[in-house]
């Protein structure tokens, strides 16, 4: 694997993060618990589905074989996806839907801060541009953390039980292959341990005043998102997501 | 074609007219989205940047700004996006600003270096009612009708309204 080749693989990780996630974001729309918390999800959906487009033209771009930014998200499978993990997993109910939002980020937000010093000019400028958005949505996950972490039985129950089940997904967040590897030598990509370990300090804390526990570190870790592997959720959303275009190709929107 | 400046000048005054779709008080110069406009050759190059990644309305600009264009008679030009340096709402005019208000829309406050901080260390900006000015309001939603916007509500003149975000 040459250098480009790694530059689009690592760019098409980070949008389908965003992508898989802005389509779990938009899931919500009509069904969140109040009205601004709807307008919220499905606002937090149009910022990470834009991040996507950005990432998924440069890819195409860099790639230089005439594929879209269509291409790259309705005609690709499951095994060609190269999202984390967590993003994939089912909204649940609002506290694994919140709880797993922050995690994720968390992680965008720190990843991004790194990529803003890229020696890749249009990596950091897509983090830059990024960045300021992520910033509303650690806030707003933030927020709801610690309203039903510390707020009723029920509700520190549910978020309780959403941290322990996402906790067995962390370690495929942080999992440097050899694209991030070459990425991170040419400066062009994020430093996964430094990552990791920042990302760690913001969540703990947060997590800490909503009186919420992090499961002991042997539990069972999931990974393999960065060779396309997925758990099973994957498929059904990409079903849903790509219907559309795959029955009608030549369809225009 | 003459490649002066006087032409750039002309280009840029019917250009910097289009208003934003979804503040249609604003135009795209009083949101600083208009970046650059030169040629390339014999091409007509006119740079926008997006305010929010996934705005809907950069679409609907860059059409009305071709329309302007073509309408101006031109049929060589290019309108793109560029992302980099990446847009703030420091760079909504002054007029800009003051436009928003009356619109009803609270300007956004602060500038955007200090906001990003303020924003994870929890602080909480000051926002004032843009009908009664009272700084007795508070956030009902973090988000609101568009991208750019959040939700408020002024416990002096009982009036939800709206805030342009700092970003």
């Amino acid at each position: 694997m040459n250098e480009k080749e790694a530059l689009v693989e690592y760019c098409l990780r980070i949008g389908d993060t965003s992508l898989i996630s802005g389509q779990r974001m938009s899931e919500w729309c009509g069904h969140a618990p109040i009205l601004e918390e709807d307008i919220a999800l499905t606002n937090i959906a149009l910022d990470l589905i834009g991040q996507a487009r950005m990432l998924y033209g440069y890819a195409a771009q860099v790639e230089g074989k005439s594929r879209t930014e269509d291409d790259l998200a309705y005609f690709r499978d499951a095994r060609q996806y190269r999202n984390v993990l967590l993003a994939e997993l089912p909204n649940g109910d609002f506290a694994m839907t919140v709880a797993r939002q922050f995690l994720l980020s968390v992680y965008s937000y720190h990843l991004y801060t790194q990529l803003c010093a890229s020696s890749d000019k249009q990596l950091a400028a897509f983090a830059a541009k990024s960045i300021k958005e992520v910033a509303y949505h650690v806030r707003h996950f933030n927020d709801w953390v610690l309203r039903l972490g510390d707020g009723t039985q029920e509700s520190h129950q549910r978020l309780q039980e959403a941290v322990n089940e996402l906790w067995n997904f962390v370690d495929d967040l942080f999992m440097a292959d050899e694209v991030d590897q070459m990425m991170e030598k040419a400066k062009i990509g994020a430093d996964h341990n430094a990552l990791r370990a920042v990302w760690e300090t913001t969540v703990l804390k947060t997590l800490a005043d909503a009186k919420i526990t992090v499961p002991a570190v042997n539990n069972f870790m999931r990974s393999g998102s960065r060779a396309g592997n997925h758990t099973e959720y994957l498929g059904y959303v990409l079903a849903e997501m790509q219907s559309l275009p795959r029955s009608y190709p030549d369809a225009k929107w | 074609m003459v490649t002066n400046t006087t032409d750039i000048s002309r280009i840029r005054s019917v250009v910097s007219g289009v208003c934003d779709p979804e503040i249609p008080v604003l135009t795209i110069e009083d949101l600083g989205i208009l970046r650059d406009i030169r040629f390339e050759k014999e091409k007509l190059v006119v740079e926008i940047t997006p305010t929010f990644t996934g705005c809907p309305a950069m679409r609907t600009i860059a059409d009305e700004i071709a329309d302007v264009l073509r309408s101006e008679g031109f049929t060589d030009f290019d309108v793109r996006l560029v992302y980099s340096p990446a847009w703030t709402t420091d760079w909504i005019s002054e007029s800009g600003k003051l436009k928003l208000k009356e619109y009803g829309i609270a300007p956004p406050a602060r500038s955007t270096e200090q906001h990003l901080a303020a924003l994870l260390s929890g602080v909480r900006e000051l926002v004032h009612c843009p009908f009664c000015n009272s700084a007795n309001t508070r956030l009902t939603s973090p988000f609101g009708s568009t991208a750019c916007k959040a939700l408020h509500y002024c416990d002096n003149c009982h009036q939800p309204f709206e805030e342009f975000k700092c970003h």
